[in-house]
């Protein structure tokens, strides 16, 4: 007789009637479609800030992880918002989603025998870097977006590598549980299922995965019942927290973490970091201020000189990594005409500095690429007004595309390398 | 082969993937052995699947067994059961918390204030009062459905004595 496994490797003890490989891989599905959505969202937003360039990469241990870099696009401008805001906001919408499927499985995780071959052991293991990767995922990146720092690691790193160790166990969990996914998904009727309440109810049969339950206790919800408040759940959060992203829906981001209203005026949208964070004196932005451009030739300009250069006024949105984002109309100077001066006529790149001089963006190199855009702007001011101390003044950068950090504000030194 | 795959216990193919996919986290794991506070990030990563786990998952079903067991008197046996009236509001009130509580608690006020220019004060009022207003819908549908059921069951009752 083999002895009694102890408490929670039992399998009588899980006692939900709704648990069983049809409910599992109905919530898989959604995450096998929502998941590499988040992955090529995630990865595109490493692409954008151009990492093989000056010191713009946040992950400098990448190795080959960064293989399938590019150099960043300035076309459509809304790119970097759409899919950033997609990762964010997606992410956040899937986490009821993913909750639930650990649910659903977790009667997996107390089988007994825990090993039972090589094979089963290793693919047991694999899990830490699926389950693991996914709520060191979601988690840090929910708690960055919240400005949460419960850590000393940077969040880049962390959910980088993070993201590429979940990544490999997803893969192989997707590869080894595709077929048993179909074969459970036909196993029941999806419409039918929407059509049976409480009291229809009957639990999956028990199977050798042990996701059904052997002893059921009644149902007290249908599958109809928990999916509904699995997709409200995830409404709700869509609900909550997509008025970030979507200028006409600013004031429904009850929770999100941005979105919320700086009192009105032309310069009332999201500050990623405020002058006064930042160290920005009124006196070193004042008449004494100057612009210096570094090339072949060495030009300085003052705020007034610039502005009695050309002006051209573009509506471009602004798009932090953190999801949120909004368009605004900026007025300024193109990025090539200051290129043009400082003798650089194409330049292969420029590195700009901050009087920021502290922060982790108070410096980014842009490509050359994006310099010739002329849509890009070393912008003065904002829907018809100067920037405000805390959007950049005396002048920041704007350019179609590139993610919020790369738009450097308070801007003092422009260094354009020419081949 | 058929030895190897005995002693193994699955096909050749789920070894093949499994060692590609340790190799490739192996990689990974000397990529992060090159970054500040490295070991940091693992016991996160480790600590994330066992704080779902052990942690949550039993707070959860704890919580979910003590409610399965409020039994509401009623005059006439019929009353619509009132559980998943106060579990499914529990429910998004917690979620929403487990996802939102580094602002609703203000813990990242520091960071949130240097980065925004505002406070983290207006969330911990919007969450309670989504929190209440997630109850007082469902309550109010408990009710509706209270008095649909007493009136099905008093028609009954009429019929029956007529």
């Amino acid at each position: 007789m083999t002895p009694r496994p102890p408490w929670p490797f039992r399998p009588r003890v899980w006692r939900s009637p709704l648990r069983g490989p049809w409910l599992t891989s109905v919530l898989g599905s959604v995450l096998l479609i929502g998941i590499p959505i988040l992955v090529v969202t995630g990865l595109v937003s490493y692409a954008s800030y151009n990492p093989r360039l000056g010191h713009n990469d946040t992950t400098p241990a990448r190795g080959v992880l960064g293989f399938y870099l590019f150099s960043w696009i300035t076309n459509p401008s809304w790119i970097y918002r759409v899919s950033q805001g997609t990762h964010v906001i997606l992410g956040l919408v899937l986490t009821p989603v993913l909750l639930a499927k650990l649910w659903s499985v977790i009667p997996r995780l107390f089988a007994w025998p825990p090993i039972r071959s090589i094979a089963y052991a290793l693919e047991r293991a694999s899990l830490v870097l699926l389950v693991g990767g996914a709520v060191f995922e979601f988690f840090t990146g929910i708690f960055n977006v919240e400005y949460f720092y419960p850590w000393k690691f940077s969040f880049y790193d962390a959910h980088f590598f993070g993201a590429w160790a979940f990544l490999v166990g997803f893969t192989v969990h997707v590869v080894l549980k595709t077929p048993r996914l179909m074969a459970a998904l036909r196993s029941r009727s999806l419409r039918a299922e929407l059509r049976t309440g409480v009291a229809e109810t009957v639990p999956e049969p028990p199977e050798p995965d042990g996701l059904a339950p052997v002893a059921p206790s009644a149902p007290t919800i249908s599958r109809r019942g928990l999916l509904g408040v699995v997709g409200g759940a995830s409404f709700t959060v869509l609900a909550l927290t997509l008025g970030e992203s979507v200028d006409g829906l600013r004031g429904t981001a009850l929770l999100a973490p941005r979105g919320r209203s700086y009192g009105g005026g032309p310069t009332d949208f999201q500050v990623n970091r405020t002058a006064a964070a930042a160290g920005i004196r009124p006196d070193v932005t004042g008449d004494s201020w100057r612009l210096v451009l570094r090339g072949p030739v060495v030009h300085q300009l003052s705020r007034p000189e610039l502005l009695s250069l050309p002006q051209h006024t573009y509506r471009l949105p602004i798009a932090c990594v953190e999801g949120w984002s909004t368009e605004q109309t900026w007025s300024g100077v193109r990025l090539a005409d200051l290129a043009r001066m400082a003798g650089a006529r194409a330049p292969v790149s420029v590195y700009v500095q901050s009087l920021d001089e502290n922060g982790a963006f108070g410096r980014a190199t842009l490509s050359g690429y994006q310099v010739s855009d002329s849509r890009s702007l070393l912008a003065l001011r904002v829907n018809g007004v100067d920037l405000s101390p805390d959007h950049g003044y005396p002048a920041r950068v704007i350019v179609p595309a590139a993610p919020g950090v790369h738009n450097t504000k308070w801007v003092r030194q422009m260094s354009f390398e020419v081949d | 082969m058929e030895r190897l795959r005995r002693a193994y216990g699955a096909r050749t193919a789920h070894l093949l993937l499994l060692a590609g996919c340790f190799a490739f986290a192996g990689y990974v794991v000397d990529r992060v052995l090159q970054v500040p506070y490295a070991w940091m990030i693992g016991v996160y990563f480790v600590a994330a699947a066992v704080l779902h786990d052990f942690v949550l998952f039993p707070f959860d079903a704890l919580a979910d067994r003590l409610l399965r067991r409020i039994r509401l008197p009623s005059a006439h046996g019929a009353a619509p059961p009132l559980v998943n009236h106060i579990r499914i509001p529990a429910l998004l009130s917690g979620l929403l918390f487990l996802m939102f509580f580094p602002l609703v608690l203000g813990l990242g006020e520091r960071t949130y204030r240097s980065a925004t220019g505002l406070g983290t004060g207006p969330y911990l009022g919007r969450w309670l009062l989504l929190t209440a207003g997630f109850f007082a819908a469902s309550l109010l549908l408990y009710a509706c459905r209270l008095v649909a059921a007493r009136r099905r069951g008093s028609g009954k009752m009429e019929a029956r004595s007529g």
